[in-house]
């Protein structure tokens, strides 16, 4: 990691932000490294977590929104369920993850757009519509034939449903992201 | 006994890619007398896609539903699948340790969530209220060649906060009800190791490496196949199976089974009604050794018997070499 200095570089309101929307105190940290030891992801991670943790306490916003390891984290709760003060550390990188999508800071960008694509398919239909989805995802992405391999073996299990089960409440559901998106314009 | 009653909410994945899982879990607990109302127009419970834009937004995606099954007038919802379970407690949890956020949620749906209904996973209501005593009782096949590494997946008792079953770091439900219907469970150390499911698409090779400790773990702990209590988990270990083998080239060949198939296989169910044929990886070789309990008994007496021949010849054998 390089040199930090913390006079200068220090967002206090953003260690602030992240406190109050996780409801997490970061400050309870003492680096112990539990988290990490724990982390199936860690290798991938530019930052293990418990140095996201360190990023947190002195405050270093871009560093952590432009990180790889937030997008990576699969909250699979092992950091949570072993830190030995309590902190709901998957809980915090949830909090990055959506604090950097508010603020248009994506690192991998395949990631969101693949949860992007499930979402507008759940708006739309109601219901996950698997291929629909997938599709959409490889198009959207340009891996056209990512997992293209797999399809046929699928569909000789007929697992596979060309047409959404679209719900009678599905404008309800719709309703849900509008009033989402509403509020959110209206807070800024 | 008594029969019970739940609402059942299969979730989205039920309804496609783990339609055996669907398939399964109802035949056991109908077979377990246990009575299953669906949420009339559920929607898709949000899952992890929704917890990256907002978690009241997340929470209220999953709180239509609970307000849906709130209404039914059953306290009880089960879910297979732990994603959804996990959704379902943490808006349940969220909305009522806190009322603006509450209040927020409920501004997003149209029928407000009350906070009247407790989420449980299948796994635990067969485990916890019907017990493993009833599970055992409907019992008649024995699966003599299966040896199972209990899988339970990233979230399905962690963290213990939201989870509120069984231990956040062994876990032992799935192990004891697979045990109670007499099937070989192995001593399995990679129970809650996150195979990477959920980022199957866009981070191919990460999940494909991580999916490949969690098979060769099995392997190693004497276990010739993996039962499963998550789609995803499923269609990740199963599906990818090939994908890890031309990525590491392994040949690894695990079937990838529900636990409910092989609680539904012990209770003398076809592997077709049971979907097994609809595994990717075949686990036709390994169910092939099927037999009823009585035959189990049977073959079992039948060796003790041999054995027993077996070790009086011996003794003969050994009185007459003195003899002479
Ligand atoms: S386990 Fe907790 S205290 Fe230890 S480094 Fe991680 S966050 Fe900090
Ligand atoms: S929740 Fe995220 S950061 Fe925590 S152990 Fe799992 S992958 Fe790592």
């Amino acid at each position: 990691m390089d040199v930090i200095n913390l006079t200068k570089s220090t967002d206090w309101n953003f260690i602030e932000e992240v406190s109050k929307e996780s409801g997490q105190n970061p400050s309870l940290c003492y680096q112990c490294g539990n988290c990490t030891a724990g982390c199936p992801y860690t290798n991938y991670f530019d930052f293990p977590v418990s140095q996201i943790m360190r990023l947190l306490q002195s405050g270093q916003k871009d560093t952590i929104l432009s990180s790889k390891a937030i997008w990576l984290c699969a909250t699979c709760e092992t950091c949570t369920t072993r830190c030995p003060c309590e902190i709901d550390v998957a809980n915090v990188m949830d909090t990055l993850r959506i604090i950097a999508r508010r603020e248009n800071k994506v690192s991998e960008k395949d990631i969101k757009l693949f949860y992007d694509t499930f979402l507008a398919s759940m708006k739309q239909h109601g219901r996950l519509f698997e291929v629909g989805t997938l599709m959409a995802y490889n198009l959207k992405s340009g891996h056209f034939f990512a997992d293209a391999e797999l399809g046929p073996k699928v569909m000789e299990k007929g697992k596979i449903h060309f047409f959404p089960n679209n719900i009678k409440g599905r404008d309800k559901v719709a309703k849900i992201f509008t009033r989402f998106q509403e509020k959110a314009k209206k807070h800024g | 006994m008594a029969e019970r009653e739940y609402a059942y909410y299969s979730g989205c994945s039920l309804e496609g890619t783990a339609v055996e899982y669907d398939m399964s879990m109802k035949l056991v607990l109908e077979a377990l007398d246990v009575n299953l109302k669906e949420p009339e127009d559920w929607s898709c419970c949000g899952s992890t896609p929704a917890h990256t834009v907002d978690h009241v937004l997340a929470a209220a995606l999953a709180a239509r539903n609970l307000s849906i099954i709130e209404k039914m007038g059953t306290d009880t919802v089960t879910v297979p699948c732990p994603s959804c379970l996990s959704a379902f407690k943490r808006a349940h949890l969220g909305m009522a340790g806190d009322a603006s956020f509450k209040d927020q949620v409920n501004d997003l749906i149209d029928e407000p969530y009350n906070g009247g209904v407790i989420s449980k996973s299948t796994l635990q209501i067969m485990y916890e209220d019907i017990g493993l005593e009833e599970v055992a009782k409907k019992v008649t096949h024995a699966l003599p060649d299966l040896v199972v590494a209990p899988y339970y997946g990233c979230i399905l008792t962690r963290p213990p906060e939201i989870a509120q079953f069984d231990d956040p770091e062994n876990p032992v439900s799935m192990d004891k009800i697979l045990e109670a219907v007499g099937v070989k469970v192995s001593s399995f150390v990679f129970k809650l190791e996150c195979c990477g499911a959920a980022f199957g698409v866009p981070k191919r090779d990460m999940v494909n490496r991580l999916t490949a400790k969690v098979l060769s773990m099995a392997l190693d702990s004497g276990a010739n196949c993996i039962a499963v209590a998550c789609p995803l988990c499923q269609q990740n270990l199963d599906l990818r199976q090939s994908q890890v083998n031309a990525l590491m080239g392994t040949n690894y060949n695990i079937p990838i089974l529900y636990f409910s198939q092989i609680v539904g296989l012990t209770y003398g169910l076809t592997p077709k009604e049971l979907g097994i044929d609809k595994l990717i990886v075949s686990a036709d070789d390994l169910i092939r050794s099927r037999i009823t309990v009585e035959e189990l008994a049977q073959n079992k007496a039948a060796a003790e018997a041999e054995e027993k021949a077996r070790k009086a010849k011996q003794k003969e054998d050994k009185t007459k070499t003195e003899e002479t």
